[in-house]
């Protein structure tokens, strides 16, 4: 437990430490927030844009620190030999993992606190159905990490950079994070329903801001993509520098 | 499962038998075999792609090998990872620490690792690396990562140490804080197995030298047995060196001497080749004494680790497939080299 606590310690520090990390978890998250809910420009349906806004941006976070941020930093550790030497340590690679899921999570917490209390200010009240909101990000967490895992563990650091800024990209502009995706040309929305982003996004209005329960195929889509793209990641990580 | 402990003084520590390990169709290793004990400090020697560095790393269960067996405190690096990652200490040839975290911060965390950890702050004294303590790892020069490696690899107490290339860019007085930290481990009755293309350093740290070539074992012995090759071949070792203040004639010389002489590089350097006897050094003063020349320098011309290391991988054919005695030869374990 002492080497697991420290290594947590360590993963939360050097995230924090990454001014980049700060940036696309907790910065942007909160800007796209603070401009769309307040400058009216995005097709964002009928109710105010804040309620739609507001679990989109709890979305696009989840997404920022479990895939973007967890698969950038893993791919540079990766390059740099530290998850080799790591790995001839006692902590052990499972030790090593299990620390960066539960760093993973603080962060995401925060992130929900920050999130959350700057939507509240702007006008946010949400109908809080926290166990299916919870399970969710739960879900898409590993959906989210299996994919940054899965490239940080198969291509070199600069090409997960790549990688996953672009993903950030396209799941944010297909994801329903900040756009509504019945807006989309029907190819695109049709791609869109199977991406895990769309699923969290749908999953998260429903459970923050209706009553309504969120439909079947958000929860297959996340729950598909949270068994698979972790055992992808197991199959293809490599622990060593390419 | 069994293992072995340093209470066992001079026992065997690691022992690898007929090693291969191959990268797609390239042989990394061939046939190696060695042995390390506890208290000896045991150098891999071998010009860049001799195999080495995967030698090192499947003692450290980074490389499956393609045949052959390894064993490390009696245990198998990959089999028995977990159990031996507490009694073995790694140094990577290059990075293993995170960017942005600085020596005091990482030796912190490298040492909750451990249930019985070095002292920290000792070990950043040791290696010299008190005024970079919260300097971060990325902005630390090469040799001061080196010796937070090497502090990285000491602090969770090994029994066995394995460094790859330790003093690769390390300052003569790192060097000095890098040696320190080694005896005082070998003194302790670790077992240390290092590589390095520091000859002055291999020769200055090991115990036992192992030059590799093309993966294959092709010499090994004391620093002292190695650098003898040369006098085993009958080549340039032996004899006496001496620096003259003017040009001789060497014909003239060899009779007088009744030995050949030989003109080194520089002007008024030569060599009096074989056993140099009183009556000869005489001879010698006095021819010298006789042409108004001084006699600058007067040594025995021993033959340099470096010698023997150039000479045992340069050569296409097997130099020293003559040498008996002590030095165990990479040819006599299954072939020449190739």
């Amino acid at each position: 437990m002492k080497a697991l606590g420290a290594q947590i310690r360590a993963e939360l520090v050097m995230t924090a430490r990454r001014g980049e990390s700060v940036l696309v978890t907790i910065g942007i998250p909160v800007m796209l927030l603070v401009f769309f809910g307040s400058v009216h420009v995005l097709p964002t349906g009928s109710g105010r844009p804040i309620d739609f806004l507001a679990p989109g941006v709890l979305a696009l976070a989840v997404m920022s620190t479990s895939m973007v941020s967890l698969g950038i930093a893993t791919g540079f550790e990766r390059s740099y030999g530290v998850l080799k030497r790591l790995g001839s340590t006692p902590l052990g690679r499972w030790r090593l993992l299990a620390a960066k899921t539960a760093a993973v999570l603080v962060v995401e917490v925060i992130q929900v606190i920050v999130i959350a209390s700057v939507a509240f200010g702007m006008g946010w009240r949400p109908h809080a159905d926290v166990v299916p909101g919870a399970l969710a990000v739960l879900l898409a967490t590993a959906s989210f990490a299996g994919i940054g895992l899965a490239m940080a563990g198969s291509l070199r650091a600069e090409l997960t950079l790549a990688a996953a800024n672009g993903l950030y990209l396209v799941f944010l502009l297909l994801g329903g994070m900040v756009l509504t995706i019945t807006k989309l040309p029907a190819f695109l929305g049709t791609v869109a329903r199977v991406l895990p982003a769309t699923a969290l996004s749908s999953v998260l209005r429903h459970a923050l801001g209706s009553s309504a329960a969120a439909p079947l195929h958000a929860w297959i889509v996340l729950a598909s993509w949270g068994i698979l793209a972790p055992v992808i990641a197991t199959i293809t990580f490599h622990w060593e520098p390419d | 499962m069994e293992s072995t402990s340093p209470d066992a003084s001079g026992g065997l520590a690691v022992e690898v038998k007929r090693l291969s390990v191959t990268y797609g169709n390239l042989r990394a290793v061939d046939d190696l075999s060695l042995e390390a004990r506890f208290g000896e400090v045991l150098t891999l020697l071998g010009p860049n792609g001799a195999g080495k560095t995967t030698t090192i790393e499947a003692l450290e269960g980074y490389r499956r090998p393609a045949s052959g067996d390894v064993k490390v405190l009696g245990m198998s690096p990959l089999a028995d990872r977990r159990a031996l990652s507490s009694m073995v200490g790694v140094m990577l040839q290059q990075g293993g620490v995170y960017p942005a975290m600085n020596a005091k911060e990482a030796l912190t965390l490298f040492a909750s690792y451990y249930d019985e950890a070095a002292d920290v702050p000792r070990l950043i004294e040791t290696l010299r690396l008190d005024h970079v303590s919260h300097t971060p790892w990325k902005r630390l020069s090469g040799g001061e990562q080196q010796r937070l490696s090497l502090a990285l690899a000491l602090v969770g107490d090994p029994q066995v140490i394995f460094l790859d290339e330790p003093t690769a860019g390390v300052d003569p007085e790192g060097r000095i804080s890098v040696r320190s930290a080694l005896n005082d481990m070998r003194a302790a009755g670790k077992c240390i197995i290092m590589t390095t293309h520091e000859l002055a350093e291999a020769e200055h740290l090991s115990d036992r030298i192992v030059i590799m070539n093309h993966g294959r074992k092709v010499a090994s012995g004391s620093p002292a047995e190695v650098r003898s090759l040369g006098d085993a071949t009958g080549n340039s070792a032996g004899g006496v060196r001496f620096h003259a203040s003017g040009v001789l004639n060497l014909d003239e010389l060899a009779g007088l001497l009744e030995s050949p002489i030989t003109e080194l590089g520089a002007r008024g350097e030569y060599l009096i080749e074989g056993a140099a006897t009183p009556a000869m050094i005489v001879r010698l003063a006095s021819h010298l004494e006789e042409r108004g020349l001084l006699l600058i320098e007067l040594a025995p011309a021993r033959k340099t680790l470096e010698d023997a290391y150039l000479q045992i991988t340069s050569g296409t054919d097997d130099p020293l497939a003559a040498n008996e005695g002590d030095l165990k030869r990479g040819a006599r374990q299954g072939g020449g080299r190739r």
